[in-house]
């Protein structure tokens, strides 16, 4: 009983605290014309009363965390077998996705519905759906340098506008078609990617990070800036849907055309890092996440596998800003700030490092959610922020974590794990 | 002429360098201590200039002195954005210890992010204007107005503020227990330094000097958005990895160097990559020499 107070205090004193941090800035709203403040009590009242509850559950988990499995919390058991819920779900859709024909018949269901949509749904759907896939492949794209080889990249917007920028510049200045400007981009945001990984090869970590988010503000400030190539901060405007063999599209078809190409273009990203994450390249993407002195004492190439980092990761954003280009007509510097750079990097966070199938669907949510949820769509950068520090304290590995890869050589039982694991690669 | 025009422009590149200073600060004690970059620590300096508005308006409807207002302006928004700190600290990074060094770095882009729509979605998302409230002194315009009053009292109040940080790390045991836990956090704590206190004190410390610094360019350029602590921040930290990050005195100079840097170009050159100047910057100190222009270089043992 006494701890149950104990704790209960605690709560109200944090919720005090909270209150009175918050209050300047919530809760006293400056009003700029008048130049007076209005004071707004409930907002005061809110934080207070959510804060209570957020510290009795923060409590509640650090207590559990501590104690470790022997806890009997109130919450422990309700949390313990949500748990327990989820890893079975994830245990079950895993092996469900071992059997060919299930993971066929889903992905044959899904794709039936991605096509159907812009025949079925309205434009509004189409548009979104087609924003989402994008950020598909960007997250993807992005989740190579980060999940897969542990490479920090903040800048990941940079290598997006870069494609958008061929497309749009290279159609105004030399009306080159869509078609060609597509392996363009990709190529020189993949180029981009290697010129920003040459000098950065000997930095690790966090100084990596902030070179790329450097690389990342000076591309667009150049974009902002350059007034007589880029059009500066008014953008590049009427550019082109992709064509069609010469047919002309009317606009709803031609945004329809632009959702098929982007639902392609999504798959086959899809599909290639996969490939990618199982190959060789990849496996020495991963040992450089896991180690980067063991995976050089191990004979791989660092500065190659880096590189390699880079351009493949980067190359995915550059398709991915041309078709952008392509579905907008219209491409500007705010289009890709940090904040886009944040934001991608959250969906890969979110879904877990290296887990194609995670990262997939937490893009898809982090796109589709506030869209459906009008409402929160203001919220929406707020709850990515919360998000990521969240999902850093509390599940690191992200929703579907990636699955380490453990090679049991014949005659070894998976409980031997400890005498296999050497034998096997992770 | 000519060097009227050069004074001004070194006063005002000393100006902006030492709010760059200040800031800066923050972000070469706390990487010192606990080795992580501080994201957020921009949004700090953002919060700190709202929170001097907000007190400001308040104070302004009451009919206060404008000199008055100043400094309980920012005295209060030093205070709060120290809590802000020091709140920020146990909810975002203190879990964090011990994990892997990705971790606390993303977290803390997710509490920038979530610290800037916090304001943007409590306050506003338009630039507000902020009272002019700097005093007047009319001596200066004996020197034929090179230097504005507004210059004037941010060179002096950070000069002496960060004189005062100086004494306060050299000579105190609170400083002397920072500089040991900068040295080597585990023997810190063998020594019997408490190591959680010093790192709470660090995040305070460089929270209130990151208001102070949003208080003055706020009262200078005489407004406030949500959105000014990204440019802002990336700034100071350029001017501490200039300095050589984990140093103090590092990241006072690399804030002057910074200042008159961006200064010039503006004033000789052309304002149109003043930003570019600091962020190319950024990159070539990285790439070239990390250390910086007054840290040490550190080797790795493998």
């Amino acid at each position: 009983m006494n701890a149950v107070m104990k704790t209960l205090l605690r709560a109200v004193m944090i919720s005090v605290w909270f209150m009175a941090l918050t209050f300047p800035v919530l809760s006293l709203k400056v009003n700029a014309t008048k130049r007076t403040v209005d004071v707004l009590w409930e907002r005061a009242a809110g934080m207070g009363l959510a804060m209570f509850a957020l510290s009795l559950l923060w409590m509640w988990y650090f207590r559990h965390k501590e104690r470790g499995r022997g806890d009997s919390g109130p919450l422990a058991s309700v949390r313990a077998g949500m748990g327990r819920g989820w890893h079975a779900l994830l245990r079950r859709l895993d092996s469900l996705g071992r059997r060919r024909g299930v993971t066929g018949l889903c992905a044959g269901v899904l794709l039936a519905a991605a096509v159907f949509l812009p025949v079925a749904g309205s434009m509004y759907q189409t548009t979104i759906f087609a924003n989402a896939f994008l950020y598909v492949m960007l997250a993807l794209g992005l989740n190579i340098a980060v999940g897969i080889a542990g490479q920090l990249v903040l800048g990941y917007a940079a290598f997006y506008a870069i494609g958008a920028y061929t497309y749009g510049l290279l159609n105004q200045y030399f009306g080159l078609g869509f078609w060609v400007c597509l392996p363009v981009g990709g190529c020189l945001a993949a180029v981009a990617g290697l010129l920003l990984g040459f000098p950065v090869l000997r930095l690790q970590g966090d100084y990596l990070a902030i070179v790329t988010l450097g690389f990342g503000e000076i591309v667009r400030l150049l974009l902002n800036n350059w007034m007589d190539i880029t059009g500066g901060s008014q953008g590049v405007a009427n550019i082109p849907r992709p064509s069609l063999f010469g047919i002309t599209l009317s606009s709803d078809q031609s945004m329809a055309y632009v959702y098929y190409l982007t639902l392609a273009a999504m798959i086959v990203t899809i599909v290639v890092v996969a490939r990618i994450k199982d190959s060789r390249v990849g496996l020495a993407l991963r040992a450089l996440r896991d180690d980067e002195i063991a995976s050089e004492a191990m004979g791989i190439d660092l500065r190659m596998v880096k590189l390699q980092a880079f351009a493949l990761g980067s190359c995915w954003a550059g398709f991915a800003g041309v078709l952008l280009a392509a579905r907008i007509n219209f491409i500007s510097p705010p289009s890709f700030t940090f904040m886009e750079s944040a934001m991608i990097l959250s969906m890969v966070v979110l879904g877990g490092m290296g887990s194609i199938s995670g990262v997939v669907v937490a893009a898809l949510v982090l796109t589709l959610a506030p869209e459906y949820l009008r409402a929160l769509s203001a919220y929406r950068m707020l709850v990515f922020g919360a998000l990521m520090v969240l999902m850093m304290i509390f599940r690191p590995q992200g929703l579907i974590p990636s699955r380490k890869r453990i090679y049991h050589p014949r005659g070894v039982s998976a409980d031997g794990a400890a005498t296999s694991a050497q034998g096997g690669r992770a | 002429m000519d060097f009227f025009y050069f004074l001004e422009i070194f006063f005002s590149g000393l100006t902006r360098g030492s709010i760059y200073a200040l800031i800066a600060l923050g972000y070469t004690m706390v990487y010192g201590i606990i080795g992580l970059i501080n994201f957020a620590h921009g949004e700090i300096y953002m919060l700190g200039a709202f929170t001097a508005l907000i007190v400001a308006t308040l104070l302004g409807m009451s009919g206060f002195p404008a000199g008055g207002i100043l400094i309980v302006a920012a005295l209060v928004a030093m205070l709060w954005c120290a809590a802000y700190g020091y709140t920020m600290e146990k909810v975002a990074y203190k879990p964090l210890r011990g994990e892997s060094r990705l971790a606390p770095l993303i977290s803390a882009i997710g509490m920038s992010t979530f610290l800037q729509n916090y304001v943007q979605l409590a306050q506003t998302s338009n630039y507000v204007p902020f009272p002019r409230l700097m005093p007047r002194f009319a001596f200066l315009s004996a020197f034929g107005g090179v230097m504005r009053s507004s210059d004037f009292v941010i060179l002096v109040v950070s000069a002496l503020v960060m004189i005062g940080l100086a004494l306060y790390i050299r000579h105190t045991r609170m400083g002397k227990a920072m500089r040991a836990t900068a040295q080597n956090r585990k023997m810190a704590m063998l020594v019997g330094i408490d190591a959680d206190k010093v790192i709470s004190l660090t995040f305070i410390i460089g929270s209130a000097l990151a208001a102070l610094g949003g208080t003055l360019i706020a009262s200078h350029t005489g407004q406030v958005g949500f959105g000014i602590g990204f440019l802002a921040g990336m700034k100071a930290f350029t001017a501490a990895v200039l300095g050589g990050i984990g140093s103090i005195p590092g990241a006072m100079l690399g804030g002057l160097v910074l200042g008159l840097a961006e200064s010039f170009t503006t004033g000789y050159l052309s304002g149109d990559y003043e930003d570019v100047l600091a962020f190319a910057l950024l990159v070539l100190i990285l790439i070239f020499r990390p250390a910086g222009l007054l840290g040490k270089a550190t080797v790795q043992k493998v």
